[in-house]
Parts: C-alpha cells; structure tokens; sequence
C-alpha cells in the first residue's frame, strides 16, 4: 500500500518533470527556459525529500535545503544577465 | 499509522500541485501566465512535501531545517519570478493575444529601465475599439 503510494507520488513529480523539461526544449524564448530550469531544480528537490523519507534517511534533507539556496541564485543571476542584454 | 496517513496526504497533494505547476508550464499561452503557474503551484507543493517530512521525521533539528528551507521558498519564490518577469518584459516576450490590459505598457523608460509615473503619450493607451476589435478577432 505504502509502496504504491510512493510509486504514485513519484510517477506525479517524473510527469511534472517532463513537462517542464519540454518547455525547456521547446523554449521559444530564453526567459521561458530560465523559468522551466527553476521549476526541475524545485522538483529535484521533491524527488529528494521523498526519497529521504522512502529510505528513512534524514541527511538527504540538507540536500535540499542547499538546492534551494543555489536555485534562487542561479535564477537571480539568469534575470541579471536577460536584463543587461536587453 | 496515523502518522503514515498525513505524510502520505500531504506527499500527494504536494506531489499533484508540483505536477500542476509544470502542466501549467508546458501548457499556458505566453511567458508570464506560464510563470504564475510555476511559481504559486510550484512553491506551494514544495512546502507540502517539506512538511510531509516534518511529520515522518519528528524531530526538532530536522523541523528547523525544513521549516527554515520553506520559509526561504517562500520568500525567494515571488522575488525570482517579479525579477524574470521584469528582465523578460525589457527583452521584449510577447504577450499572449488574448491579453487586454497591459498597464506598463508606456510607463518604462527602456533606455533606463526605470519605471515612470506618467506614461509616454503616443502608446499610452489602446483605444477602446482596437481592444474590442481584438477580442472579436480571438
């Protein structure tokens, strides 16, 4: 039961996973990739917390917490630069 | 058991709306009705499923910290999107043509991107019959 649940939860976040992988494929503007490329990091890190409760390990937590951190920096970054360019 | 029953809950619902977050993505018309979906339901499920964790994990270092990593979300979530959407409105991302109101339009200097109270007057407004003509033709 629990186990199905996880394969469930799991096949939701791989299905957001590829739709904003297609959008960052698909583009057509590059603001639309930066946005794509900021909602995988944020489901890197559900992929990371469920795993982290799946396997009843704690530490993956900090992951986590760092990728959110380095998003937002990278996110921030990516606006600089579009609006230096434009 | 009870305890399985609120993370699981929590697991889904956070799960479905990171799901919706990127279908909104794939599927909305322009640039910033596709940011909206992203940054709400994207954020949003990402603190459901951190505190999914709190709950299975029952202990107070690891609530700090997921507590600490949803409040940072929460702030920086509506910071990065207002900075790609104002980067991404001075490069010159089209609008959806269904949109009928674009209240900067003219109030941007883009030789100094500094937003201005008075609008520059040949582009302030589009007339009333060119918006009506425009949702006719959509």
């Amino acid at each position: 039961m629990i186990n199905t649940l996880f394969i469930l939860i799991l096949a939701l976040l791989t299905a957001g996973f590829i739709a904003a992988f297609i959008r960052l494929v698909r583009g057509p503007y590059l603001p639309d990739r930066v946005v794509a490329l900021d909602l995988i990091s944020i489901l890197v890190m559900g992929f990371i917390v469920v795993y982290a409760v799946r396997f009843n390990q704690a530490a993956y937590l900090d992951v986590a917490i760092i990728l959110a951190l380095i998003t937002f920096l990278g996110t921030v970054a990516f606006a600089y630069y579009l609006e230096r360019r434009a | 058991m009870a305890r399985e029953i609120v993370v699981m809950s929590l697991f889904l619902v956070g799960a479905f709306l990171m799901f919706l977050a990127g279908l909104g993505l794939l599927r909305m018309p322009d640039l910033f009705l596709r940011m909206s979906a992203t940054s709400k339901a994207g954020s949003l499920g990402a603190g459901l499923v951190l505190l999914g964790a709190v709950v299975f994990f029952q202990d107070w270092g690891i609530t700090a910290r997921a507590l600490a990593t949803i409040v940072f979300l929460f702030l920086t979530a509506p910071v990065a999107a207002h900075m790609i959407g104002r980067a991404a409105y001075f490069d010159g991302v089209p609008l959806w043509k269904g949109t009928v109101r674009d209240d900067l339009r003219g109030h941007y200097k883009l030789s100094t991107h500094r937003l201005e109270t008075q609008a520059t007057p040949p582009d302030d407004k589009e007339s009333i019959d060119a918006v009506v003509q425009r949702i006719d033709d959509h």
